[in-house]
């Protein structure tokens, strides 16, 4: 079996936010960052155990600069195989889709992996357009993934539930919660990691049919007004008359 | 002519759809153009009452293949309508068939995308349509301007209030082909009795300050009372005490109700991921210096275990009396 792993890279989530002067990016200076925790704890993982229980590859690939690969060698140490770098600034979910689906559809991967988001832009878009590219089926918020034979049993959670579903290899699913348990890298693995693969490709053209108008930090709290515990009447009703939302 | 996907999931429409439409008919006012919903497979009802949230066309895919999700087939379909009906904006809902469909139709439409869509910030007179979303797990906004010929956007729950601004059209049945499936739907739990977290307007939540699972009758009874749906922080579903559907924050689902009561929940910042876009917040919490009083609006500093059946006592007085 071959799996693919979309990992991204996410700003620490406690790290502060902050954006340069003219309001169009992300200013990283000093903040630390993380594999996407999604990417990271369940698709990674999940990826790993499966190749694991049935034998072949598990690839880690990345859209990003040079300054990434501190991250793909840490999916490297967690188990991944070998490593692709697709060596683009990603602007947008469109352009990161784009590069993932022109590198896979060569591949023949059985699972691509993605998370269900990322934590900084909270897109959950990449997944559903590789999907669309390599004309796969897609399913996402999985929190179980088990393959029987070349069949997958997949559990996506939605709106007050989950639903169970049957989708034939190969396809493209966004893990969540559940679908496997954090693996810490441990002394061997990082050790390895320094010696697998990571190959670096060029990107390929794409439009960008969406731009960053401008990031704003939202004006700050007015302040919380304390409420006597003893008087939940006072409570209830400034939630009615000041908020009006009861 | 603004689109809308009016999803019906399991036959039955529900508040995201018609918040969505009347989030499209605005935007097709704004326009200049009229806003047409699009319901996929069979459902409970009159899909022709969407006209009362603004539609003024109602399409109807009445194939039953449409009736569970498998996202290539409703990619193909609601790209296909959108052709159909020469759509310029294609809106879905920022729910679980809303984000595993979206991104597809935008890449068969050759759209650009931008899901979780709070509102329409301007139309520029280029064409462009500037949107607003929050990023950052709610720590900041970003503004978008899409600038392709056809536009595709994801409706954030509760970014509007759906209202009735128009009348009940006769739906009208579209002949599209639907291509074989290839997810088949095996079984569906779901939690019966209330509302999914990320549709609720009101949510109580509670937190490890609970100290044991045996003492969530409290919470319960306070939820009750207001019409409220339960969440939990993290610790909590991790140590099964509540299901794991009820965790909220930056690893669990983020919500934006009306009111967010936290009971016995520290707020530390992952928690406040998923929670810092809710309209009020209400921190029940017996230490002061808990870091939630400073994202809070109403703050309580006091036992939880006295404080809740005191403020249940207080809204079903207040619910009596009006
Ligand atoms: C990468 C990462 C992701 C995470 N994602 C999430 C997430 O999605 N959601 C999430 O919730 N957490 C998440 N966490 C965990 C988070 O950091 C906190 O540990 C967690 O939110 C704490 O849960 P809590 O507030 O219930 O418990 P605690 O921090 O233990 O707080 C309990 C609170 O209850 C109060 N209390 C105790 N007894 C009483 C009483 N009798 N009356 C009133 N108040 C009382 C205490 O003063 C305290 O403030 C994540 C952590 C990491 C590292
Ligand atoms: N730059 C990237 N390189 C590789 N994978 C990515 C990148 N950005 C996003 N992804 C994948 O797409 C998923 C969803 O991202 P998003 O649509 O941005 O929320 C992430 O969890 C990753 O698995």
């Amino acid at each position: 079996m071959k799996f693919l792993v979309c990992i991204s890279q996410t700003p620490d989530t406690t790290a502060r936010v902050a954006f340069t002067p003219d309001g169009k990016a992300y200013d990283g200076t000093g903040v630390t960052f993380i594999m996407n925790p999604y990417d990271e704890w369940y698709a990674l993982v999940r990826a790993c155990e499966l190749r694991e229980a049935l034998g072949g590859t598990v690839v880690a690939l990345n859209v990003g600069p040079a300054a990434n690969e501190t991250t793909i060698r840490k999916a490297l140490a967690i188990g991944a195989d070998e490593a692709v770098r697709i060596d683009a600034e990603p602007t947008s979910s469109a352009f990161t889709a784009r590069q993932i689906a022109e590198y896979a559809r060569a591949e023949n991967f059985d699972i691509i992996f993605l998370g269900k988001e990322t934590i900084d832009y909270n897109g959950a878009e990449v997944g559903a357009m590789v999907a669309e590219y390599l004309e796969l089926p897609y399913i996402a918020f999985a929190s179980k993934l088990d393959l029987e034979g070349t069949t997958a049993v997949v559990e996506r959670d939605i709106e007050g539930g989950v639903e169970a579903v049957e989708v034939a290899l190969p396809f493209v699913v966004s893990a969540a919660k559940g679908m496997a348990e954090q693996r810490i890298p441990n002394m061997r693995g990082i050790m390895m990691a320094r010696t697998k693969p990571l190959k670096v490709v060029p990107a390929v053209p794409a439009d960008e049919p969406v731009q960053v108008v401008k990031f704003t930090l939202p004006p700050p709290k007015a302040g919380v007004k304390l409420v006597n515990p003893e008087d939940m009447d006072e409570l209830v009703r400034l939630l009615h008359e000041e908020a009006k939302v009861l | 002519m603004v689109l809308v996907y009016a999803e019906s999931p399991r036959g039955q429409f529900k508040k995201a759809a018609f918040e969505a439409v009347t989030f499209g008919k605005k935007l097709a006012d704004q326009l200049g153009q009229s806003c047409a919903a699009v319901v996929l497979g069979n459902v409970q009802g009159d899909p022709g009452e969407l006209g009362r949230y603004g539609a003024s066309r109602v399409l109807q895919v009445a194939n039953e293949q449409l009736n569970t999700l498998d996202s290539q087939a409703y990619a193909q379909v609601l790209a296909e309508v959108a052709r159909q009906v020469g759509a310029t904006v294609v809106i879905l809902s920022h729910t679980s068939t809303g984000k595993t469909v979206a991104g597809r139709v935008a890449v068969r439409l050759n759209a650009g995308l931008v899901s979780g869509v709070s509102s329409v910030a301007s139309v520029e007179s280029n064409g462009a349509l500037v949107v607003r979303k929050s990023v950052f797990s709610g720590k900041a906004t970003a503004e978008y301007a899409i600038v392709s010929p056809v536009k595709v956007l994801s409706l954030m729950g509760n970014a509007i209030r759906p209202e009735a601004i128009g009348q009940p059209v006769a739906a009208e049945v579209l002949p599209v082909a639907v291509p074989a499936l290839r997810v088949r739907v095996r079984e569906v739990r779901t939690v019966e009795g209330r509302v999914p977290l990320p549709e609720a307007e009101i949510v109580v939540s509670a937190g490890r300050g609970m100290k044991d699972p045996s003492n969530w009758g409290i919470v319960e009874e306070l939820a009750d009372v207001l019409g409220a749906t339960t969440a939990c922080s993290r610790p909590v579903a991790d140590s099964h005490w509540r299901p794991h559907h009820e965790h909220v924050g930056q690893t669990g689902i983020a919500i934006r109700p009306n009111l967010y009561i936290a009971i016995g929940i520290s707020g530390a910042i992952q928690h406040l991921a998923g929670v810092n876009n809710s309209k009020v917040i209400v921190v029940i919490n017996k230490d002061p210096e808990a870091p939630f009083f400073k994202a809070a609006d109403y703050g309580v500093v006091g036992d939880l275990f006295e404080v809740v059946p005191r403020l249940t006592q207080a809204i079903r007085k207040f619910k009596a009396a009006q």
